[in-house]
């Protein structure tokens, strides 16, 4: 596989001085990567593929796009009506979102269970909680700018959570807005950095592949690769593989942009923004609904108010995320090879489910004590549960290597299938 | 995993019917639309259209239509022509620095029956009809909500105040809508001759608004198509691949 | 990124036959390959003229307050275009000129649908300037038509090209009479 790049003359001129293509052999081709990955490893370049399509589809929509409040809704339907193919690439871009937010939440639960966060993939793991933090401020601004309904009563709201902050919280608001409402300014400056932010996405997007590639991906087994019969050549075996996933991925995504493109959608975005009447519901796109549950869940918490410590939940419930290496004692990585951890990871998802579907819902009623009760599960999992259950917790006996452990598998296929449920 | 696969289903199926309200629900009729083959029902779009030109658009505007749109439910060019130059539309300024007004052209959008929406609430009793062009779009069960809308007039149960200018209708939220029924049947004569019965109307002007809520709907759709065909053809000749590619690594 | 673009045949312990093999591998990756090529194409039609645009191509002009020897511009997809009320000399000047010595030989009649009326687009065929011309107190060149201050271009009373680099005349855009004073262009 290791077959040089240079035969061919301009190659071998080209990367004497700047070695790209010794680089790309290097990262992408004979990059060894653990033989039995499994297919949740696909979604890593998966987020990949859709920051590039989403960018793609973006700077084509703001050719034609208006960031004006009395022409920007307009401007939109006219990409939608007017414009060749606009109706394509506002729908790629608008269910592109949801599906960039499913394949990386799918990534990150996939780096909680196996503990690809832990020693030393710990700056790997953070640069990702970064590029979650900036894809949510990406995803927000960028749903302000149709100019809807919902565009308006978010960023109102939203924007409006910095107001909680003792002493400065106005200013900072009004700053935000550059005036006294969600207005033209805000809409313009928005729009400035929805275009922005997603090349320092790229940015990190780099380092996180750096970090990765300096100790090289986890794996189900969270063991590390001890010599060259643990793993395989990237090219052609993850290439392919990870081809393949893009395939059915695109089934799913185009099933969407082309048959229910308004499904995940509100239908109030449908209407202009209207700074003078609130929608009778507010409900942020569904893939911050869990926060939206932290945030409107906490009440008064000794001194300080409400208001104030749902914003700071809100914060919190990402940023404790970058001190997960530390929170977890545990000495082993994959869950696989914890018998408890395996059973508490679960709670958590379906403790981010209960979030989601209190985020949906008024806080009426039941909703009120189950957001609380799952807003402080969350918490409780990360800064208790962590640290205590790897104290706690007999791991169990970790195979000797990768190679190892699939032979005694009598040659199952690798990687194919979940191999998790087995256990 | 499955399981996750499963929490991420069942999480979506429990997000979903977020918004619905807790109204009488609407009656599901059947459209020409439905479906991932479903096209617009032309004729019903153009009998819907007459019915916005003669009922609907005295008080509801379409800023975002322009009359060569009408293309799209089958109206030909010299038609269109015909429907656009009926209109008065304002233009300028002249010369003369005055605005003035000439017969319409295909490529103005709708005229609208009011020049703002202050205008519109001075002469319905401070009441502002929503702009039609995205109402399908816009609103919980699209089209059978305007055409549930429509028919849903009814006395007021017993017991119910209704506020003043008022009209109690089924399916509006909260029941009390400022719209009178504006449509009782036989309220249009239709062109190819059906009989305009207060259901064929409903059904008629909610075709033609779905078209005008999305008119690349068609398109879309016929598009869509392709892309899933030649999807399935090549993720499924990745899998050979892959599964060769692989074979190698037993 | 998954690459699909550089197909690489597998090295040795493979069962299977190396066409089948091939042919999978060659296929799933033209495949891609194609699929990513149509991918573009939505992206560069979008940047098409839009249909709106497109639907705003024509514009009517009201000639009856045009004097003789008056110029009007009037804008038309997004462009100046030049009317011209010539007047009996300015005609005749232009049928006058030798057509050997045109850089763009076209006889004035082939310009015009009446001899008065010079309708042209008021953009310079060199690099798209405005030719100056159409206030009285502009400078029109040695040949009375009009003179583009970018790079010197000079053109006549029928809007030929005379002096200067431009290649072409000014374009005659396509118009119609609808009524003896108004006219459709586009």
């Amino acid at each position: 596989m290791a077959a040089a790049p240079q035969q061919n003359k301009i190659v071998r001129w080209i990367d004497h001085r700047l070695p790209i293509f010794t680089f790309m052999q290097h990262e992408l081709n004979e990059y060894p990567t653990p033989r039995n990955l499994s297919y949740w490893w696909n979604f890593g370049s998966l987020s990949g593929i859709m920051l590039v399509i989403m960018i793609v589809t973006g700077v084509f929509l703001a050719m034609q796009y208006t960031p004006n409040v009395n022409m920007a809704f307009d401007s939109v339907e006219r990409i939608m009506r007017d414009v060749n193919f606009g109706w394509l690439l506002r729908y790629l871009h608008m269910n592109g979102a949801s599906f960039f937010f499913i394949v990386v939440y799918v990534h990150l639960f996939r780096g909680l269970y196996y503990g690809s966060y832990k020693e030393p993939r710990e700056l790997l793991w953070m640069l990702g909680v970064v590029i979650l933090l900036l894809m949510m401020a990406t995803a927000f601004m960028g749903y302000v700018l149709p100019w809807g309904q919902m565009s308006f009563w978010g960023a109102k709201v939203i924007t409006s959570l910095f107001s909680a902050i003792p002493v400065v919280g106005d200013s900072i608001v009004r700053w935000l807005w550059g005036g006294f409402s969600v207005d033209n300014p805000t809409l313009n400056r928005f729009f400035s950095l929805h275009y922005l932010l997603p090349f320092v996405i790229v940015g990190v997007v780099v380092l996180h592949l750096v970090a990765l590639h300096q100790h090289g991906s986890n794996n189900p087994l969270g063991i590390d690769r001890k010599g060259p019969q643990d793993s395989i050549p990237f090219h052609p075996y993850y290439t392919v593989k990870d081809m393949f996933g893009l395939g059915v991925f695109l089934i799913i995504y185009a099933a969407f942009v082309f048959y229910m493109p308004n499904a995940l959608g509100d239908p109030q975005n449908y209407v202009q923004a209207n700074p003078m009447q609130t929608p009778l519901e507010i409900v942020p796109e569904w893939y911050f609904l869990p926060f939206y549950a932290i945030l409107r869940s906490v009440p008064d918490i000794l001194f300080i108010p409400a208001k104030l410590a749902g914003v700071l939940c809100l914060f919190g419930a990402i940023g404790v995320l970058f001190f997960l290496p530390w929170l977890d004692t545990s000495r082993v990585r994959s869950a696989r090879f914890r018998p408890v951890y395996k059973w508490v990871f679960w709670l958590l998802v379906i403790d981010v489910a209960v979030l989601g579907y209190c985020g949906a819902h008024r806080p009426e009623g039941w909703f009120i004590l189950a957001g609380r009760l799952s807003t402080l599960y969350y918490f409780v999992h990360f800064i208790i549960l962590f640290p205590v259950i790897g104290w706690l917790e007999r791991p169990l006996p970790l195979p000797t290597s990768i190679a190892a452990a699939v032979t005694r598998k009598g040659g199952a296929p690798l990687g194919a299938a979940s191999p998790m449920e087995k256990h | 995993m499955r399981a996750l696969a499963l929490a991420v289903a069942l999480f979506a199926l429990a997000v979903v019917p977020a918004g619905a309200q807790e109204e009488t629900p609407l009656p599901k009729q059947s459209w020409s639309f439905d479906g991932p083959f479903g096209t617009y029902d032309r004729a019903a779009a153009q009998r819907g259209f007459q019915v916005y030109e003669e009922v609907c658009s005295h008080c509801h505007s379409m800023n975002l239509l322009h009359y060569r749109d009408l293309e799209g439910i089958g109206y030909s060019e010299d038609e269109i022509k015909a429907i656009a130059a009926a209109q008065q539309v304002t233009d300028g300024p002249n010369d003369q620095g005055e605005m003035y007004q000439r017969p319409g052209r295909p490529s103005d959008a709708f005229v609208p029956p009011f020049a703002n929406p202050e205008a519109a609430r001075a002469a319905l009793n401070g009441a502002l009809p929503p702009d039609l062009s995205l109402i399908i779009k816009a609103r919980e069960g699209g089209p059978d909500y305007v055409d549930g809308l429509l028919q849903g007039y009814k006395n007021p149960p017993a017991g119910m105040k209704m506020a003043d200018n008022m009209q109690y209708n089924e399916y509006f939220t909260g029941h009390q809508i400022a719209m009178p029924p504006p449509l009782a049947g036989d309220d249009v004569k239709f062109a190819d001759g059906t009989k305009a019965t207060l259901t064929q109307e409903a059904h008629d002007v909610a075709t033609f608004l779905t078209w005008a809520s999305e008119p690349t709907m068609e398109e879309r759709k016929f598009t869509g198509a392709k892309v899933l065909i030649f999807l399935l053809v090549m993720t499924g000749v990745l899998y050979g691949a892959k599964r060769q590619i692989w074979a190698a690594v037993h | 990124m998954a690459d699909a673009a550089q197909p690489k045949p597998m090295d040795a312990h493979t069962h299977d036959s190396g066409t089948r093999r091939d042919f999978l591998q060659i296929a799933a990756t033209s495949l891609a390959g194609i699929g990513a090529a149509i991918a573009v194409w939505p992206l560069i039609d979008s940047m098409n003229a839009a249909k709106d645009t497109l639907a705003l191509s024509t514009t009517e002009v009201d000639l009856a307050p045009v004097q003789m020897g008056q110029r009007l511009t009037v804008k038309w997809r997004g462009s100046p275009v030049f009317v011209d009320h010539r007047t009996a000399d300015e005609i005749k000047a232009a049928d006058a000129v030798d057509l050997g010595s045109l850089r763009d030989p076209q006889t004035d009649a082939q310009r015009v649908q009446k001899p008065e009326w010079l309708i042209v687009v008021g953009v310079c065929t060199h690099l798209g300037c405005v030719p100056l011309g159409q206030k009285p107190t502009d400078p029109r060149g040695a040949y009375g038509g009009w003179f583009c201050p970018c790079h010197g271009s000079q053109y006549d009373t029928s809007g030929r090209i005379r002096q200067g680099p431009a290649p072409l005349n000014l374009a005659v855009p396509p118009y119609q009479f609808t009524t003896a004073t108004t006219v459709k262009i586009g």
